[in-house]
């Protein structure tokens, strides 16, 4: 193993304190990334500290839940969220710099995340 | 009120390596906004993960980059070895060592290159690219290919390279250092291109650590920050400290960038010292359950590859974060401010390599 | 006066030959591992088809009842993944590199009877 990489699970209404906290303590944010599971989605905020690694993972039953924007505390933040928004759908409030939809151009809408019903989701995007 | 202009700059522009676009918004030759504008060659590379093996991905992985197709590859098998718990033995890590300072000092030869080039010191762009050529002959002496290598394996690596080879490698590698080291002090001490650089797109630290700038973006601006220091693939055994500037300016980045050039070349000596004879892969049964953070330093920065598998054949997600998609906030904090034709000399300052970004 | 620091450099690539070579009218150095294009020894080869099941881009198509192996070399990325996996060796890299095409065409090799 090279190197101890913790695991929290947390709930989206704490993701803004925990956030806040870690900035308070130094830590940098590397990564925001997103898993499609079989039983809905699984979000993952990573953090690093002198290789100190601790990562934050909320599970969201379905897409349309609201996620709170990290971008106030962590400007890069929009990249990562954008970017979620645009492959899987998912609903992210109060992004620093919103493209609506228009990060990642694809054929197909939410690529990673298709939707289940065709009456919705589907076609081109732009 | 002065009026705002809007200037695209991008996809195609003669500076850019890759398409990148950017709105900027400009009042009388200062940029005051800059909006970026991705996603002109996403691949969807992370989907493809659901339809190749697991093990045959390293082909796809190392193609995602033509610049830093190695690490990408390395990072990849480092994330699967992981996840399957594997041991992969020591002269495969050495190798891979040695591989990946190859990859650096060729990927900083072309920044080089690409920086002279984009302030018009065409001459210069040119002898640096004839000195990386020399570089690119000994990896393809040793791996097949001049840009993608195709040697990582999970397991291990797919060649060997003897040991005399090894050691001729180190004295041609000696003797260029005489050649780099006449024309990288064009970049240290001339006027000419001093003017250009010094005092340009000054990042401070506090900056680069919150808007998670990694790579010689960070370490120019005094954050001493290297993923090389995590201990993977017989870094452990290798002596280096990562070289840090304070100045926070483009010649700092430059500056950081060339001296990691000669600290390579330090670095695969050593590693050649080092080396023991020993079987080079370890055989791969079953398959990957679990998942895994990998981190790396490519040319750039940090990379992550998170893998994340249960137990069948195909990974269940693999996301890659490569290090310039976290360098383009830090690009987009110190863009307002300077003058138009200061911007592509900013922007190669974080050395984009936007193919990765996209994968 | 730090300028003109590129003054030793430039004279003497004014008295030097040209760095750059005049491929591909003039020869090119190969090493011997280059890996360039997968030539076949068709008449050991049994058919079994591991090589078009390991090839990354599916270039390869082995039809055991005519006894053909084909291969797309435009497909092709010279990875070498074929040659690792065959059972009886009969695979193995030039150092050349494919030559250009004008058309789009599939090579095939049928082994004698």
């Amino acid at each position: 193993m090279i190197e101890e990489q913790k695991l929290i699970n947390i709930e989206v209404k704490e993701l803004q304190e925990r956030v806040k906290e870690f900035y308070g303590q130094g830590f940098r944010l590397v990564q925001i990334c997103c898993t499609k599971l079989a039983e809905g989605l699984e979000l993952n905020y990573s953090f690093d500290k002198n290789f100190e690694f601790i990562n934050l993972r909320i599970n969201l039953a379905v897409a349309n839940v609201e996620v709170p924007s990290v971008s106030n505390i962590y400007w890069n933040a929009f990249l990562y969220e954008n970017e979620l928004h645009d492959l899987f759908g998912i609903n992210i409030k109060n992004m620093a710099i919103d493209y609506k939809g228009s990060f990642y151009r694809t054929a197909v809408k939410w690529p990673f995340n298709p939707p289940l019903d065709t009456a919705k989701g589907e076609g081109k995007n732009d | 009120m002065t009026k705002r202009t809007i200037i695209p700059f991008g996809p195609q522009h003669p500076v850019l390596p890759e398409p990148i676009h950017l709105d900027l918004v400009l009042e009388d030759e200062k940029v005051v906004e800059a909006i970026p504008s991705v996603g002109f060659i996403h691949r969807g590379l992370e989907k493809l993960v659901e339809k190749k093996d697991f093990q045959d991905y390293v082909y796809v992985a190392e193609r995602i980059c033509g610049i830093c197709s190695f690490i990408h590859g390395m990072t990849y098998c480092i994330a699967v070895e992981e996840v399957m718990k594997l041991d992969v033995p020591e002269r495969a890590q050495y190798l891979r060592v040695i591989w990946s300072e190859l990859s650096r000092i060729h990927s900083h030869l072309l920044w080089l290159g690409l920086m002279a080039d984009s302030f018009g010191f065409e001459s210069l762009f040119m002898h640096t690219w004839r000195l990386r050529e020399a570089i690119l002959d000994i990896i393809e002496e040793t791996t097949g290919g001049r840009v993608i290598f195709g040697s990582s394996k999970v397991g291990g690596v797919r060649k060997d390279v003897s040991d005399e080879k090894l050691k001729l490698i180190v004295e041609k590698l000696k003797k260029y250092e005489k050649e780099i080291k006449e024309i990288t002090d064009v970049f240290v001490h001339d006027a000419s291109v001093k003017h250009r650089l010094v005092g340009v797109g000054i990042l401070s630290k506090n900056d680069a650590y919150t808007l998670g700038a990694v790579g010689p973006t960070a370490r120019g601006s005094g954050v001493s920050q290297d993923m090389r220091k995590l201990g993977y693939a017989a870094y452990r055994n290798i002596n280096f400290e990562p070289i840090v500037e304070t100045a926070g300016d483009c010649y700092a980045r430059c500056m950081v960038r060339v001296r990691e050039l000669f600290q390579s070349i330090d670095m695969i000596s050593q590693a050649v010292n080092k080396i023991q004879a020993g079987p080079i892969e370890v055989k791969v049964t079953g398959t990957p359950n679990g998942e895994f953070f990998a981190r790396t330093e490519q040319p750039r920065g940090e990379v992550i590859y998170y893998a994340k598998a249960d137990g069948d054949k195909f990974l269940k997600r693999l996301r890659v974060r490569t290090p310039t998609f976290a360098n383009i906030p830090a690009l987009l904090k110190v863009l307002p401010g300077s003058s138009l034709a200061d911007v592509p000399v900013l922007i190669l300052t974080i050395d984009p390599c936007i193919s990765c970004t996209e994968r | 006066m730090p300028f003109f620091r590129m003054t030793k450099t430039v004279l003497m690539s004014l008295f030097k030959r040209p760095a750059t070579v005049k491929y591909p009218f003039a020869p090119r150095t190969y090493y011997a591992n280059t890996r360039g294009k997968v030539l076949i020894e068709v008449n050991n080869c049994i058919f079994c088809g591991i090589c078009q099941r390991k090839c990354p881009t599916a270039a390869i198509t082995v039809a055991k009842a005519d006894k053909r192996w084909v291969i797309n070399r435009l497909r092709c990325i010279s990875c070498g993944a074929c040659v690792d996996a065959c059972p009886k060796k009969c695979l193995k890299l030039d150092t050349q590199y494919t030559p250009v095409q004008t058309a789009k065409s599939e090579e095939s090799f049928t082994q004698n009877a």
